[in-house]
Formats: structure tokens, sequence, C-alpha cells
């Protein structure tokens, strides 16, 4: 470019200026704030209204759950699981009942696969509506949050029914289900398949075409897809992206080949696609739960493996061998067979995978959760740099980040 | 569909006796390598022109005390979308020499995996950005997953071993 010569009435001197002086600050976002959902924190330099950077600060309720593993019987794992994504615990549950079976090499009957993929499903769509619902509160409709919690209420009722927990479920066994489906649990589902979709569809018209909730979530927190498989981002996530990966078709597990359903994806990776996108996934889920209960198979509801499957207990007090499964099994002295097993499942956020080693004991030598969470919240920073502190808010509600999850 | 024979082959191929020890436990192609060659290996695999295997899945380590001079493992699960094939990479690193060079200029994800993997084993990951812990407080001084730490109360009598350890 050509030097442009300044004219000298055009020459600012510097005392006719104030010094300009920049400076950042730093804003605390969390441990406990209300709208970080979960216990972490996010330190914050802003420069105004927008977000330079971020640095996140997490581990506030880490529980250990990798080192208590190594020393408790297989069965006592399942309530570490629980508590890991509390939104979605039965899915967690099947998971790590799965993984063990496969180090066992234990056959569970069509019956209990379909009982696990109903309360799987079921669970997914207690985590998606509390995901899509909080991000209505979070740009400031919160009627439909509260409408749409007495539907997650109703598919606790059903947990209840099942298992007798309702959020922290410890629900199935090694080896099939403790229970078979009660009566009452066949009809919560059958109302629950009724009376969710309405609902489903109002919480719909509230949002999907709310002219202030497209402009507060499209082009809100972006993330290419490229980005998004570098950082290890699975489930609704990475779909919204844009990327069809989804473990129930990849590596289908409990008969999901079964089930006719489809994968929803997006197309920017920004907080609408991914909205919508688990908007979309619950009306598959219910697809799923109704083709399931409605083709249930008769049979037994655990695999014929007496040594791993607690016996009933009417039998224990008649039969000697059921007597000494159930001591052996109660106290954890079941050996397990030497290996090691690789097993995922689609979770409520993504890949949630178990990393088992077996040395042959009673415990695991060794057991590592892939948490879907914990892999891509890394990318938060990336993801609202530059962005207001509101729109931040929102792309954290929208990747659903659960503490318990993250944290472990 | 990949085959994880063709896998393997072409991982003898390219590293020769540097890929080992192959097995696979559920069907899921496990091998190990070296630490010198385990980021050409993640590079080789992501970069192949069929194979693709684009996605870090897991990372993460084992201790295993009793091996001499292999006392610590780090584990890397990988996969490739387009083929839906997935493999296991073993890297051992002796107690002494806790080092091995980090993943994060292949992967983003690697970061924080690393982290946890520090900080639980104390495994160096050479060239990361921000090796520090990151579940544990920072003022810990020890590394809480080794197996030398007891989980029970070492002063308890009432837990034994015999009845309730592993």
């Amino acid at each position: 470019m050509a030097d442009i010569e300044l004219l000298p009435h055009n020459v600012p001197s510097k005392s006719d200026l104030p010094e300009l002086v920049e400076e950042l600050t730093t804003l605390n976002l969390g441990p406990t704030h209300p709208a970080t959902h979960g216990i972490f924190q996010n330190i914050l330099k802003m420069d105004g209204e927008k977000i330079v950077s971020g640095e996140q600060t997490i581990g506030y309720i880490h529980r250990a759950f990798e080192k208590i593993a190594e020393r408790r019987a297989f069965y006592q794992i399942t309530t570490l699981t629980d508590r890991m994504n509390y939104c979605s615990s039965p899915i967690n549950n099947m998971g790590w009942h799965m993984t063990v079976e496969k180090l066992l090499g234990v056959e569970v009957p069509k019956r209990a696969q379909y009982i696990r993929v109903i309360m799987m499903e079921l669970a997914r769509i207690t985590d998606h509506i509390i995901c899509n619902s909080i991000l209505g509160v979070d740009t400031g409709a919160f009627t439909g949050f509260l409408y749409v919690m007495q539907k997650r209420e109703e598919v606790y009722e059903i947990y209840e029914e099942v298992c007798g927990a309702r959020l922290t479920t410890n629900m199935g066994r090694v080896g099939g289900m403790e229970r078979d489906l009660s009566n009452t649990a066949i009809r919560k589902i059958h109302e629950f398949i009724k009376s969710f979709p309405p609902v489903l569809r109002e919480l719909e018209k509230l949002l999907n075409r709310n002219r202030i909730f497209m402009d507060r979530t499209i082009n809100v927190g972006p993330i290419s897809m490229e980005r998004a498989i570098s950082y290890g981002f699975t489930g609704p996530n990475l779909r919204a992206a844009g990327l069809d990966y989804d473990v129930r078709v990849m590596n289908p597990y409990s008969s999901y080949e079964d089930f006719d359903f489809t994968i929803p994806i997006g197309q920017n990776g920004d907080t609408y696609d991914r909205y919508m996108v688990r908007n979309e996934e619950m009306w598959q889920s219910l697809k799923i739960v109704e083709q399931a209960i409605n083709n249930l198979p008769e049979g037994p509801f655990y695999a014929d493996a007496p040594e791993y499957y607690l016996p009933p207990k009417q039998e224990v007090y008649r039969s000697m061998e059921a007597l000494i499964y159930h001591f052996k099994i109660v106290m954890g002295e079941i050996d397990a067979p030497i290996g090691e097993v690789y097993h995922a499942v689609e979770g409520g956020n993504g890949e949630l995978g178990f990393y088992l080693i077996s040395d042959g004991g009673r415990a695991p030598y060794r057991l590592h959760f892939r948490r879907p969470s914990f892999i891509y919240y890394q990318a938060y920073p990336e993801m609202c740099k530059g962005s207001t502190l509101s729109d931040a808010i929102l792309t954290m509600s929208s990747l659903n980040v659960i503490a318990g999850e993250l944290d472990a | 569909m990949l085959t994880n024979q063709e896998v393997a082959e072409a991982l003898l191929e390219k590293f020769g006796d540097q890929a080992f020890d192959f097995e696979e436990p559920y069907g899921l192609l496990t091998l190990s390598t070296t630490r010198e060659q385990i980021i050409p290996m993640l590079e080789f695999l992501r970069d192949h022109k069929t194979y693709q295997v684009i996605f870090l899945t897991d990372l993460c380590g084992i201790h295993y005390p009793d091996n001499a001079s292999k006392e610590f493992m780090v584990v890397y699960h990988m996969h490739s979308f387009i083929h839906n094939f997935r493999i296991r990479i073993k890297v051992s690193i002796a107690e002494e020499d806790i080092h091995i060079p980090t993943a994060t200029g292949l992967f983003a994800s690697a970061n924080w995996m690393e982290r946890e993997t520090y900080d639980f084993f104390g495994i160096l990951f050479d060239g990361h950005p921000n090796l520090i812990r990151i579940l544990n407080i920072e003022e810990m001084d020890y590394f809480p997953m080794r197996r030398q730490y007891a989980l029970e109360d070492a002063t308890r009598e009432d837990k034994t071993d015999a009845l309730f350890g592993r």
C-alpha cells in the first residue's frame, strides 16, 4: 500500500488523546453457579462482553470410582456406575452388566435384552428432556421445563416399579434382570408411550420454531466435524456436527439390530442442532420402546448361569446349590476368568466405554470408564471463544455436561 | 470390511519388530509397541488412506508393580468410523524412566486423557502443553491409582484381605 501522507491537521498530538489501557476482566463462572448445572468452574477472561479465553477446573465431585472398583466384587460396581451419568443411570448399569457378561461369556436371553432396551431408551428420553428443557430455561422459557418434568417423573415411576429405585437405579443383574416386568410396569410403559408425544409436541411448539429461541441458539457454540472428531466427541454432540456415529447401530448390543429407528444428524454443530438432534432422538427412542414392548419375547428374564446370577430367594431356602451360590455371589467369591474387555454402549451423551482387565480374581484388576462428558468438555473453551457470556451458558447447557460423569 | 489380519500385516510391514505381542481378545486387535514408535504408529493409522483410524476413543494407564522394568502401561483405543474397526495399542514403560511422548499433537482429545493418566499414575507425557493434575487437588503428593496405595484404611483389623480383599 502506498504511503498515505497525513496532513498536519490529521495527525493527532499525543497529549490530546487519553491513554488507552487494555484490560481483561476475569470472571469466575462456578463452581456453584446455577447456570452451570453442576459443580465445575470456568475462569473466563472477558474483553467487555466477549470471552477471550477460558480455563476449566474440574474434579469437585471426584469419588475415585476406578480405585474403589479395584476392591469390589463385580456386582458391587453397578452402584458406582449409577452415579456417573445420573440423568440416565440405567444405561450405565446395563453397559456395565454387558461388559461383565462379555468377560464371563454369558448369553442373555432375548426377553432380558428387550427389557434392557426399553429401560435404556426410557433413560435416554429422561436424559434428553432434561438437557433440552434446561436449554429452554437458559433462554428464558421456564414453563416448558416444569411441564416435561412431569413426564420424567412418570419414567421414574417405571424405574421404581422395575427396580425399586428412582435416580441411582442399580437396575438389572449380571446375566439378566433382577425381576420380570410386572403388569403394572407394562401398563405404565404403555401409558407413557401414549401420553408422552403430546407433551413433547408441546415442548417442540414452544421452542423449535420460536424466533427468540432460534436467535439465541443458531450459530451459538458451533464446532466443525473435524474438530469434534479430534476432540473425541460422541453421541448427540457429534451427530449434531454431522457425523452419523451411533454405537447402537455400529456395534449393536442387546438386540438393537432388531429395531427400526433412524439416527438424526445435524449440519452445523451449533446449539440449535444439538437441541434438534436430541429432540428427534427422543422420538426415535420412543419408537424403539414401542417396538420392544409390543414384541416382548416370552421366556426367562435371566441367563442360565447359576454361578453368576443370584438364585431366586425361595430356592435358597430349599436347595443346597442355590444356597452355596447365593453365599458365594453375595460375598463376592466368584472368580472371573482372565481377560481384557472393552465394551461400549450409547450413553445419553455418547460412547460410554468400560475397559475391564481381569486377572482372574474376584474384582477387576483395572477398570477404566470412558466417560463421554469428560472427553468432550475439554473443547468448551474453544467453542465459546469470542462469544458472549450468555451464549457460553447456552453452549455449556447444550453440551449436557453431567458433573458425575465428568469427574467419576 | 477391514480385518484384523490385514491391519496387523500392514503394521508389521511398516514397523517390523517394533510391533509385537499381537492378540485378539474378544475380537479386538491388540498389539504392543515401544514408546519411540507409538506416535509414528498412531499417526500412521490416522493418516492411512484406507484405514482412517481417526478417532482416539480412550487412553488410560495401568500399573503392574511386579513386571520389572515394565511397571506401567499406557493403553490407546482407536476407532475407524469408516470401517467400524477398533484397535488397541499398548506401550510398556519402566518406573525409573516414566516418560512417553504426548499424543496431543495428533488428537485434541488426548489432552485431558493424558492429564488424567498423569494425575493417577504419574506417567509423564513429554511435550504435553499443560501437564498438571486434573481431578485430584494440586497439593497431592502421590499418584493414587498406583497399586501400593491400598483402598481400605490400613489400620483397620476387622477388614482383613482374607475375608474382604481381592
